[in-house]
Parts: C-alpha cells; sequence; structure tokens
C-alpha cells in the first residue's frame, strides 16, 4: 500500500490503540457511520466477522444467501438513503460473486465499499485455495481498488474508500485485505479522507459556461430538459425545480432520472428512451436548446446518434468531464456539480412559459394515451396488463412508495407508470441492466429506510435469478413487499423475437414453480392474482401488510411495451405499436 | 480536427501505484485499441511516474480516451501530442556474431554511417545500439538483417513535449 497519496486534513483526535487489522476493519466501518452491511462469511474473511459478533450492537451484519445479493441490497441501501452501501465477501468465489453488483453500482454510478477477504500475502500467486485476484478481476468496473497487506495500512485504505465512493460522482470501491493483515496487530487510529493528491471529485467550472448556457436558455423558443440522476446524486432537486419553474422548460427523465420531481409536476413530460415517452422523444428532434442535467446521453437514451437532436443546440450540465462530448457533441458544457450550478444559473435565467410548445407535449401524450396508455391502464380485453398492476399500486401507495424494479418489460412499465413523489424512490438497474437486482435491492432499499414502504416488482424471470433472498427477507423480517408479474416467459427477449426474430421463442418460454409456495416455504405471506376482479382487493391486502407479503400476478403471455424506439432506430422514428 | 488516423503520444503523470498499469491498459483494451508503444518512468517531479503511450487514432477519440484516462483516481494529469509537437527518442539493440565485423568490412560502414555504438564487443558477439526515430532504427535492422542478427530489440518511445505541460503547477495547487 501506498499511503503517501492520502492527505488528511483533519487531525487525529483518537489515542491509539494496540488492535488487530480485523477489529480495525469494523472500527473504520464505524467511524464512517455504517450501521448496516450485507454480506457473506468464508475462510478469508472469518476474523472480521469475528469482530462483527463482537460489535454486534453497534453494526448490524445482514447475511444474504448469495454475495451478488450483498451488492445488491448494498446498492438499494445506497440509492434509498444517499450514503455509501456496504458489502463484504471472503475471498475467491466470495469475491467474484460481487463482481455484477460492482460493475452494476460503476455503471450507475452507486457508492458503494465493498471488503474482500484474501488468503495470506505469503500464497499470493500460488494458487492457493481460494485465491483469486480480484485486485485485477475489479479494477475494470471499480472507480479505485486496492489491496492491503499489512494491517496499518488499513485506516487509510478504508478512510480513501470510503471518500472515493462518496464524492464527486460517486462509485464502487474494493479494498482486498489478507487474512494475515486482518490477524496482525498495530496502532490504531482513525482520520476521516478528505483529498486524494491526484484526485480531483468536482471539476471546475470553466468560466462564462454558466452565462453562455443562461443566454441559451433565454434565447430558446423550444428548449427541453432532459435530466438523469446526476440531480439526485447531486442533492440538486430543488435548484433543479427552481430552475425548470423559472424557465418553464418542459423536463424529461432518463430511467435513473425518475423521482427527482414529483411524477405530477406540471412541467414533467415522461422518460426519454427506448421505452420512454412518446413525445419527449419525438420533441427531441424538435427542440431548439437541449439542456441535458446529470445524465450520460446513453445509446438507449439517444437511439441512432447521428439523427439524435442534430437541429439543436446542446448544454451540458455534468460532473464528470469524460462524459462531456463522449456520445453528443455539447455546444456548451458547465462542468461542476448539479446543486451548484443550477443555483449558480437560476438568477441568470429568464422567467418564461413556452405556452405553445407545452401544447406539443400534451398533443402528442394525447396520441400516446389513445393507442397505448388507455390500453395498459384501463384494459378492456381479458388478460392483466402489468400497466394496471402498477395503477393498483399508485392507488395505494399515493406515490410514496419507493418502487425497486428488476431488469426487462415490468421494469419500462414500473418506469413508466409508478408515481413518486419522493426523490430517490426509483431504484432500478439502468446501465447494466442486471436481471436479479431488483429482490435484494428492495430489501437494502427497507432497512435503509425502515419507515418507507418498499416495493419490488420483479418479472418470473429475474426473481428467479435471486429467488433465494427470500430467506434474507425472512430472516432479517424486512417488510418488503415483493410482487412478481409473471407471464411466463422472459418476456422483453420474447418481444424482440416476436418483432424482429419472426416469433421464434428461443429458449424464453419459462416453466414456472409454485411462487406460493415457494414464498410460504419462506413464511412469508403470500397470494396469487389471476382474475382482474382480485387485483384491487390483493394489492390492498399487500400494501396494508405490516409484514412481508409476496404478491404474483399473472399478467398477459403475450404482452408488449410501447412506444418502443427499436435500436439503431431514431428518436422520432417511436414506435406506439 | 483531422479525421485521418495518426500516431499521438499519450503522456500521464500519475502516483506510483501497483494496478494502475492495468487500470490504464483497460482502458485502450476495451476499446480495442492497440497500443504502438508503451513507457513508463520517473517523470521529472519526485514520486510521479509518467506514462508515454504511442497510438494510431483519429484525434476525437484520443480526446475521449484522455477524458477516460483523467477520471481513473490515480491519474493526475494526461497530455496528447502529434508527433511534431514533441521531441522523441526510442532505442534499438543488435547482437551481431562478432566474427561478421571482421569478415563484412560493410558492416563497420553501417555502424560508422548509422551513428550506431558498439557498446560491447567480445570473441562471440557485440552489441549494437542506436537511439533515433523509429525508421532510422528500422533502416538499421534492414541493412543488418542481410547478414544475420542473432537478438533484436526496440524500446518503447519516449519523448518530451516543446511545450509545456503545466504538471508542477497542477500539482502545487492539489496539495494546497
Amino acid at each position: 500500500m501506498e499511503t503517501q497519496t492520502i492527505k488528511n486534513t483533519e487531525k487525529a483526535t483518537k489515542t491509539t490503540e494496540n488492535i488487530s487489522g480485523s477489529e480495525a476493519i469494523v472500527r473504520c466501518l464505524i467511524e464512517e457511520g455504517v450501521k448496516i452491511l450485507y454480506g457473506y462469511p468464508g475462510g478469508a474473511i472469518m476474523p472480521v466477522y469475528d469482530e462483527l459478533y463482537k460489535y454486534q450492537d453497534k453494526i448490524h451484519h445482514v447475511l444474504t444467501r448469495h454475495e451478488q445479493g450483498a451488492t445488491h441490497s448494498a446498492q438499494g441501501y445506497a440509492r434509498i438513503s444517499g450514503e455509501v452501501g456496504v458489502a463484504i465477501a471472503t475471498s475467491g468465489p466470495g469475491a467474484t460473486n460481487l463482481i455484477t453488483g460492482i460493475a452494476d453500482a460503476q455503471i450507475d454510478s452507486t457508492p458503494m465499499v465493498c471488503i474482500t477477504g484474501q488468503v495470506f500475502s505469503h500464497l499470493l500467486g500460488s494458487d492457493a485455495f481460494q485465491e483469486t485476484d480480484i485486485v485485477g478481476i475489479s479494477t475494470p468496473v471499480t472507480k479505485w481498488n486496492c489491496q492491503v497487506t499489512k494491517a496499518e495500512d488499513i485506516p487509510k485504505a478504508i478512510a480513501k474508500a470510503f471518500y472515493i465512493a462518496r464524492s464527486g460522482r460517486p462509485g464502487p470501491v474494493l479494498i482486498d485485505i489478507t487474512k494475515d493483515a486482518q490477524i496482525e496487530k498495530f496502532d490504531f487510529s482513525y482520520e476521516k479522507c478528505t483529498k486524494v493528491r491526484s484526485y480531483s471529485p468536482v471539476p471546475k467550472t470553466v468560466k462564462g459556461s454558466l452565462e453562455a448556457a443562461a443566454k441559451l436558455i433565454n434565447e430558446a423558443k423550444k428548449p427541453l430538459v432532459v435530466w438523469g440522476q446526476g440531480v439526485i446524486l447531486g442533492k440538486a432537486e430543488e435548484a433543479f425545480k427552481a430552475v425548470i419553474e423559472k424557465a418553464g422548460i418542459p423536463a424529461a427523465w432518463t430511467i435513473l432520472g425518475a423521482s427527482a420531481i414529483p411524477t405530477k409536476h406540471p412541467l414533467n413530460v415522461g422518460m426519454v428512451g427506448m421505452h420512454g415517452n412518446y413525445a419527449p422523444n419525438k420533441l427531441t428532434n424538435e427542440c431548439d436548446v437541449l439542456i441535458a442535467i446529470g445524465m450520460r446521453f446513453d445509446d438507449r437514451v439517444t437511439g441512432k446518434l447521428d439523427e439524435y437532436a442534430t437541429q439543436a443546440k446542446v448544454i451540458h450540465f455534468e460532473i464528470d468531464p469524460a462524459e462531456v462530448n463522449k456520445n453528443v457533441k455539447a455546444d456548451i458544457a458547465v462542468l461542476g456539480d448539479a446543486k451548484t450550478t443550477l443555483e449558480a444559473i437560476l438568477p441568470l435565467i429568464n422567467s418564461n412559459s413556452h405556452i405553445e410548445w407545452h401544447q406539443k407535449f400534451k398533443d402528442l401524450y394525447a396520441i400516446e394515451y389513445e393507442k397505448v396508455i388507455k390500453d395498459d391502464l384501463h384494459p378492456t380485453k381479458e388478460g392483466l396488463t402489468m400497466g394496471e398492476v402498477l395503477k393498483e399500486i399508485n392507488i395505494q401507495s399515493k406515490g410514496n412508495a419507493a418502487i425497486v424494479s428488476d431488469v426487462g418489460q415490468h421494469q419500462m412499465i414500473a418506469c413508466r407508470y409508478a408515481e413518486f413523489n419522493k426523490t430517490k424512490s426509483n431504484i432500478t438497474s439502468g446501465g447494466l441492466g442486471t436481471m436479479g437486482f431488483g429482490l435484494p435491492a428492495a430489501i437494502g432499499a427497507k432497512m435503509a429506510a425502515p419507515d418507507r414502504e418498499v416495493v419490488s416488482i420483479s418479472g418470473d424471470g429475474g426473481y428467479q435469478m435471486t429467488i433465494q433472498e427470500l430467506g434474507t427477507i425472512f430472516q432479517q423480517k424486512a417488510a418488503v413487499k415483493v410482487v412478481v408479474l409473471n407471464n411466463d416467459f422472459l418476456g422483453m427477449v420474447r418481444q424482440w423475437q416476436q418483432l424482429f426474430f419472426e416469433k421464434r421463442y428461443a429458449s424464453t418460454e419459462m416453466i414456472n414453480p409454485n411462487f406460493v409456495a415457494i414464498a410460504e416455504g419462506y413464511y412469508i405471506k403470500a397470494r396469487k392474482v389471476t382474475k382482474r376482479e382480485d387485483l384491487a382487493e390483493a394489492v390492498k391486502e399487500m400494501m396494508e401488510s405490516k409484514e412481508a407479503y409476496f404478491l404474483e400476478v399473472c399478467v398477459e403471455k403475450e404482452g408488449n411495451v410501447f412506444p418502443m424506439i427499436p435500436t439503431g432506430a431514431s428518436v422520432s422514428d417511436v414506435r406506439l405499436e | 480536427m483531422s479525421t485521418e488516423k495518426q500516431l499521438f503520444t499519450i503522456s500521464v503523470y500519475t502516483e506510483n501505484n501497483v494496478g494502475l498499469l492495468n487500470r490504464i491498459s483497460a482502458i485502450f483494451q476495451r476499446r480495442h485499441i492497440n497500443i504502438e508503444s508503451l513507457n513508463i518512468s520517473p517523470s521529472e517531479i519526485e514520486g510521479v511516474a509518467k506514462f508515454t503511450i504511442v497510438v494510431n487514432m483519429i484525434e476525437v477519440n484520443v480526446k475521449k480516451i484522455i477524458g477516460q484516462i483523467e477520471k481513473q483516481v490515480e491519474v493526475i494529469k494526461a497530455y496528447y501530442h502529434d508527433l511534431d509537437e514533441i521531441i522523441y527518442q526510442i532505442s534499438g539493440l543488435f547482437k551481431i556474431k562478432s566474427e561478421l565485423l571482421f569478415e563484412e568490412r560493410q558492416i563497420q560502414n553501417i555502424i560508422k554511417e548509422s551513428n550506431a555504438r558498439i557498446v560491447t564487443v567480445n570473441k562471440d558477439f557485440f552489441v549494437l545500439e542506436k537511439s533515433g526515430r523509429k525508421e532510422e532504427i528500422v533502416e538499421l535492422y534492414n541493412e543488418l538483417s542481410v547478414f544475420g542478427i542473432m537478438q533484436y530489440t526496440r524500446s518503447g518511445l519516449i519523448a518530451v513535449s516543446k511545450d509545456e505541460m503545466k504538471i508542477s503547477t497542477l500539482l502545487e495547487t492539489y496539495n494546497n
């Protein structure tokens, strides 16, 4: 470990104590304010578990049923609370099982610290039992990682890990700690890290960029805001609302931006992207100024890049300089964290209302309503739709629940139709599209925010990828509401097979088990709905339950999600059927 | 900005930490960019390492790569230059049978004309060293290969920029 790079400005206030590396790890976590962590024990991390046992009144370890579940729970915890999620695992397979969650946290900018045990340092590189080069493996999917082989290096490594994970554009950090470093005793003291020499978390706003951006916004006739998770991560919700309200600009969101302002806010014109709303997708190619705030122009958002908003001037508010001009060329880049830059631009922009321009969104919404939304939410055909389940959840939650979705058709439906009053309420795997994310993430979210209603919505496919976490729900008495929208298919892949592969349903049909019996096997209250007349009452019963509840809803087998921008098509070519 | 591929050097100032090479090379690997040459050495600043990476790319993509490199926590700063903006050198080493030095008069002429330096001579072999541009070293290789070369190796490109790289001032602001 190279400690010369760590510069701490805070003075150590504690006197040193001679303790083991493993006790130091637990003490460091407590110092960083960690109350809950998720993990799975094993040989190379056992000294740490021994300390977790001793410190269990100060820090609660949640035994998940798989290390992947630990990372997703830590992510759910982080996403709803804005705090760093923590996952812990042993070496070898324990460590490699973390990788999916780490990659997910990396692409979705989720602050997470993972601690892995490692074989004794004298065994490194010898192909020892449960040895794996987890630092090498995790390098491309971590914001930072390192291996610690000496106890004395533990406090600085962990302090640096938390600082890097939560600062700037957040992300996952992995610290790999050899077993001898855990056992060794040393003089412990802890200082929080506030600076790393080579790392500047928030870039300086280029002089004049705010003024230039304000000028473009003030002169725009047809401005469109597209905001992403940067607004939430930057705690910029209020500043953001103030800016769009003053300038009267229609604002659309990326999937991870959802819930930053209430769904029913009059300036909210819906979701952009592949299964986003009709109006913001179509009008992306009509606006004269596109104001991107804390978003990264993912290909699922832009469709065909050469035909994306080519008519518009682009202003990009962004904390990560590498995102500027990566996919879409910005005419003006406003670097910095969203809260600071939005607060700074507020006095520079003129009040406006853009009434005619708003009418275009309303007109296109009316078309989408007739062609898609009406049948999704108020179906007249026999089969249950995913949309009407969301509608019933909205009725019961009154928009106050956090919705944790998995990946696939139900995810798009959940994000399109869920109503949110509060920020940090839409928790889903956006960038990586990790099936199996939902259930464990919901556990983490519920434990971070026990007073909030947390509804996990999965499909029958993704649910079975981490179904074992029902055991965690049972053991922790986490009152998660678990909804499975079951169409006996891997629905999104099936939809593509229908649309682009002439209905050759290769390996997308699922012969499913008795989900109710499985939930009941974990002593979780469970119910299955197959008919529309039972739906409202069942959702009500679920939402009123004080304990965990499992609800399976058998929906239309071959329902499709629209609107849809086919891969490689322009946002203007968004299809309604 | 040219849309043609050309050679650029990327100079990366970093903390001198284990694992950083892996992190930086992964950026290239992931985008299927072949690294033409790579050299890592100490820099003018104590404790700061300098990567000199040569790539054949279009400029707009080099800029994106610079962004991805600078994003790494332990990277202090990255710069890119085309070959006109730098002074650079590459070294080549040639191991050749000693008997050729006496039997083939032409070899002595080649050595003289190419400004190559004889590093060592013993009864079995001698070693030639030539520094310069890649073409000069390749030319020497072509001339010598006719006679037979026992071993040949070429170093990565090292370079200093004609313009200032304001790394020291940058570090001062970080340290404050």
